[in-house]
C-alpha cells in the first residue's frame, strides 16, 4: 500500500497501540533546554526516575544564557535565570545524559546545532519541549515540539503515546523571485490560510520550490509550521541532506553510513500515497513579506497596507491604522538571530544587504548568531566586520532577542522589526511591538529606518563588484 | 492527577482568537524551575495594569467581581497557539481552572491539558456563541465527561469530542509514565529489533 514519508516514519517508530486511539512511538533522541527541560528533569528525579537511554538524551543551554560576548558560564540574560542554567547543569549531570553548556564549544539554539551536531538524521524520530523542533523535520526526521511532561515520558520510557495525527501536503510551485526567501513564503503562506491553516496536522513540503531550497532555507519553512498551527512539518531528505551529515558528531560511523544511507533513500512518499488535505501554493508573485499586527497570519507585503480587515485589538496593539502604509513607519530596532533565521546562510544575506552601510540613527541593530558554530563560520568569512561596521551588535548565541524572559529589551512600545517567528503581544518586551521579516528584509529596514523593501539594496549589491573586492 | 469526571463552574469569557501561551504564563512570570507558584502569573500582561506591582485591571474578564472563582474559559479559535511552555497549564491550573472550552486548540497546550487534569473542549463557534449568549453573571457552565456533554443554565447541552486515550487520563486521573512503564517489555523488544535494523541511531 502506498505511504507518505510521515506513514513510514511513523511505522518505523511504533512499538504497539491500543483500539481507538493512541500509539506507542519510540524516541530516538530527546532534547532539553534550560526554560522547559529543567521542569523535565526536576518531574523525573522528583519520582526516582532516570533516563531509559542517557546515551539519546541532550540538554542544551539557549534560552535565558545572556547573548553578552564573553558572557559569564552561568550569566543569563533573563532576571533569575541563572538558577534554570545550574539546575539544569546539575540535573543533566546527575542524570548522565548529554550536556552542552553555554561554554561549550558546540553551544547554540537547540534547533540549530542539532543538525550540526548530527544528533537529527533523517528517519529518527525526535522531541524536545520546544514548539520549534518541527523545524528539525527538514532533515526528514519525525521531530516534534511537546510540553515537559511529554518530555520526561520520553526519557523515562523511550516511548510517546499520541494518536497519529493527519496529513497534509503543501505543494510549493513557481519560482522564487529574487531577494524573497522562505521566510517570506512562510509568512504567505500563513497569511494565505490562516494561523490556524495546518491544525493538528503533519505537513510534508514538497515540490520544486522545496527541492530547489537550500537545507537552511527548508529550516526556516518548517520551524514556521508551528506558526500554521501544525503538529509538525517534513520534507523528504535528498543528497544534499545526507552529505551534510557526513562527520557530524553524532552522525553514524564509517561503518555504518552505507547502511544508514540506503535507509536514508527510502524515506519519501510514494508518488500515489493519499493526504487527508492538499494546498498547492505558487511562490512567483510573493514579495518580501511583513507582519503588522499581533499573529503571525497578519503578513502583507513590505510595500502594502494594513488591510481593511485588521482587527482593533493589534491594531491599538502595534499602534497601527487601517489602510496605512508600513513603509512609512520608523523603526527602533532591528533583531537578526533565532531558530528561524539565526543559521549562516540567513546572516549571509543580511551582510549582502548591510555590507558598505550603516544602520539608520535611532536603531538598536542587534545580531546573535544560532550557534557557536555559525558565529565561528560567520567571522571566518568576514561577516562579524560587516555587521559591526554597520552598526549592528554581535551577540554570544541563544535565543536571544526573540523573545522576552524580563531583562534587557526593547522600550514599551518600540517598533521592531526582527528575523524571528512571532509577533504575540509583548513577546520581545512588554509593549514592545514586533514586525516579523526575513533578514534580508530586517537588514534593509536597519538601514533605512523604516520599514523597507530589501530588493533594492540587493540589487546595488550586485551592480557593485569593487564593493565585493574591497570586502576582502 | 485529580480524575475528572463532571464538573460544575463559573466559566469566564475570554474571546479572542490565537490566544497564544505567551499571555497566558509570559516568559518573564516563569521565575522556577518547578510547577508551582505560577499561578500569580496567569494572563499578567492582561491582568495586571502593572505586572510588577500586580494592579488588577479592572477591564479584564477573569478580575471581573462576578467572575471569582472561576473554574471554566470560553476562547475562540486555536487557544494556546505558540510556545510549548507546559507553565501556561500549570498555571491555569494551579489558578483553578479545570476546563477551557475554545474553537481550537494549539496542539501542544491540547496535550498538556490532558496531562495536567484540564479538560480542553472544543466546539464549533455557533454552539460557543449559543453558550455564551446569555446576560447572567457569572456564566455557569456544567460539563459532563464520560457523556462528552456541555451545557449552560436551562440551555441546550452540546457534545464534543475527545480522543478515547485523553479521556481515559482525565477520567482515572492516570499517571502517563506509570502507563507506560507496564509497558517495559515491548518497549525493550522493540529497541532490541530496532537496534539490529538501524544500529546508528543507537550509538
Amino acid at each position: 500500500m502506498s505511504q507518505t514519508l510521515f506513514d513510514k516514519l511513523w511505522a518505523i517508530h511504533r512499538v504497539g497501540g491500543e483500539t481507538g486511539g493512541a500509539d506507542l512511538i519510540a524516541i530516538d533522541r530527546t532534547m532539553l533546554h534550560e526554560r522547559t527541560g529543567a521542569a523535565a528533569l526536576k518531574a523525573l528525579a522528583s519520582r526516582g526516575l532516570g533516563p531509559i537511554a542517557p546515551e539519546r538524551v541532550f540538554a542544551v543551554m539557549d534560552h535565558v544564557v545572556s547573548f553578552k560576548e564573553g558572557r559569564g558560564k552561568n550569566e543569563s540574560r533573563a532576571p533569575g535565570g541563572d538558577i534554570f542554567i545550574t539546575e539544569t547543569r546539575a540535573m543533566a549531570e546527575a542524570a548522565g545524559i548529554h550536556l552542552i553548556d553555554s561554554d561549550d564549544a558546540r553551544q547554540g539554539i537547540v534547533h540549530v546545532i542539532a543538525p550540526e551536531l548530527g544528533i537529527v538524521l533523517p528517519g529518527v524520530s525526535i522531541v524536545c519541549p520546544d514548539s520549534h523542533t518541527c523545524s528539525l523535520g527538514a532533515y526528514g526526521a519525525l521531530a516534534w515540539g511537546v510540553g515537559s511532561s511529554d518530555a520526561a515520558h520520553a526519557i523515562a520510557t523511550g516511548v510517546i503515546r499520541i494518536k497519529k495525527p493527519q496529513q497534509m501536503r503543501v505543494t510549493l510551485e513557481g519560482v522564487l523571485a529574487d531577494g524573497v526567501s522562505a521566510k517570506d513564503v512562510a509568512l504567505a503562506l500563513i497569511a494565505a490560510y490562516g494561523a490556524g491553516g495546518g491544525a493538528r496536522m503533519a505537513i510534508e513540503f514538497d515540490g520544486p520550490v522545496v527541492r530547489n531550497l537550500s537545507i537552511e532555507g527548508r529550516m526556516t519553512l518548517c520551524n514556521m509550521a508551528v506558526e500554521f498551527a501544525a503538529f509538525t512539518a517534513l520534507i523528504a531528505p535528498d543528497d544534499h541532506v545526507v552529505e551534510s551529515l557526513k562527520g557530524r558528531g553524532f552522525s553514524p560511523d564509517t561503518a555504518d553510513w552505507d547502511a544508514a544511507a540506503a535507509h536514508w533513500q527510502t524515506l519519501k512518499t510514494d508518488p500515489d500515497a493519499a493526504f487527508d488535505k492538499e494546498i498547492i501554493f505558487d511562490v512567483s508573485a510573493i514579495a518580501p513579506m511583513v507582519t503588522w499586527g499581533t499573529s503571525p497570519e497578519d503578513a502583507i507585503a513590505v510595500s502594502g497596507k494594513v488591510p481593511a480587515t485588521a482587527n482593533d485589538r493589534a491594531l491599538d496593539y502595534m499602534g497601527l491604522a487601517q489602510g496605512q502604509s508600513l513603509a512609512e513607519e520608523s523603526i527602533a530596532g532591528a533583531f537578526i538571530g533565532s531558530c528561524t533565521n539565526g543559521r549562516l546562510s540567513d546572516l549571509r544575506q543580511a551582510a549582502e544587504v548591510l555590507r558598505g552601510r550603516q544602520v539608520a540613527d535611532g536603531v538598536q541593530a542587534v545580531c546573535v548568531p544560532g550557534s557557536k558554530s555559525v558565529r565561528r563560520a560567520a567571522e571566518a568569512e568576514g561577516l562579524d566586520k560587516i555587521f559591526r561596521a554597520a552598526g549592528f551588535s554581535w551577540g554570544a548565541p541563544g535565543c536571544a532577542m526573540c523573545f522576552y524572559a524580563g531583562g534587557e529589551t526593547f522600550a514599551p512600545e518600540a517598533r521592531v522589526i526582527s528575523s524571528t517567528n512571532r509577533n504575540f503581544e509583548g513577546r520581545q518586551g512588554p509593549g514592545v511591538r514586533t514586525h516579523l521579516a526575513s533578514p534580508a528584509t530586517v537588514a534593509a529596514s536597519a538601514i533605512a529606518g523604516h520599514i523597507a523593501d530589501p530588493r533594492g539594496y540587493l540589487a546595488e549589491a550586485a551592480a557593485e563588484p569593487e564593493t565585493e573586492a574591497a570586502r576582502s | 492527577m485529580t480524575p475528572f469526571t463532571q464538573h460544575t463552574g463559573i466559566a469566564v469569557r475570554l474571546l479572542i482568537d490565537n490566544v497564544d501561551t505567551d499571555q497566558i504564563i509570559p516568559s518573564y512570570e516563569m521565575k522556577t524551575t518547578g510547577q508551582s507558584g505560577l499561578s500569580d502569573g496567569l494572563f499578567a500582561g492582561w491582568r495586571y495594569l502593572d505586572p510588577a506591582k500586580r494592579v488588577p485591571d479592572p477591564a479584564f474578564a477573569l478580575n471581573a467581581p462576578a467572575n471569582q472563582g472561576a473554574t471554566i474559559l470560553i476562547a475562540g479559535e486555536n487557544f494556546g497557539c505558540g510556545s510549548s511552555r507546559e507553565h501556561a497549564v500549570w498555571a491555569l491550573a494551579e489558578f483553578g481552572i479545570r476546563c477551557v472550552v475554545a474553537v481550537s486548540f494549539g496542539e501542544i497546550f491540547h496535550g498538556n491539558c490532558l496531562r495536567n487534569s484540564i479538560l480542553p473542549i472544543s466546539l464549533p463557534r455557533e454552539a460557543i456563541t449559543k453558550l455564551t449568549a446569555t446576560d447572567a453573571e457569572p456564566l455557569r457552565l456544567s460539563v459532563d465527561l464520560p457523556h462528552q456533554e456541555i451545557s449552560g443554565e436551562g440551555a441546550d447541552a452540546f457534545g464534543f469530542e475527545i480522543d478515547p486515550y485523553g479521556k481515559r487520563l482525565l477520567l482515572e486521573g492516570l499517571d502517563p509514565i506509570g502507563l507506560t512503564l507496564k509497558e517495559r517489555p515491548a518497549i525493550d523488544a522493540f529497541h532490541a529489533a530496532d537496534k539490529a535494523r538501524r544500529s546508528w541511531v543507537y550509538r
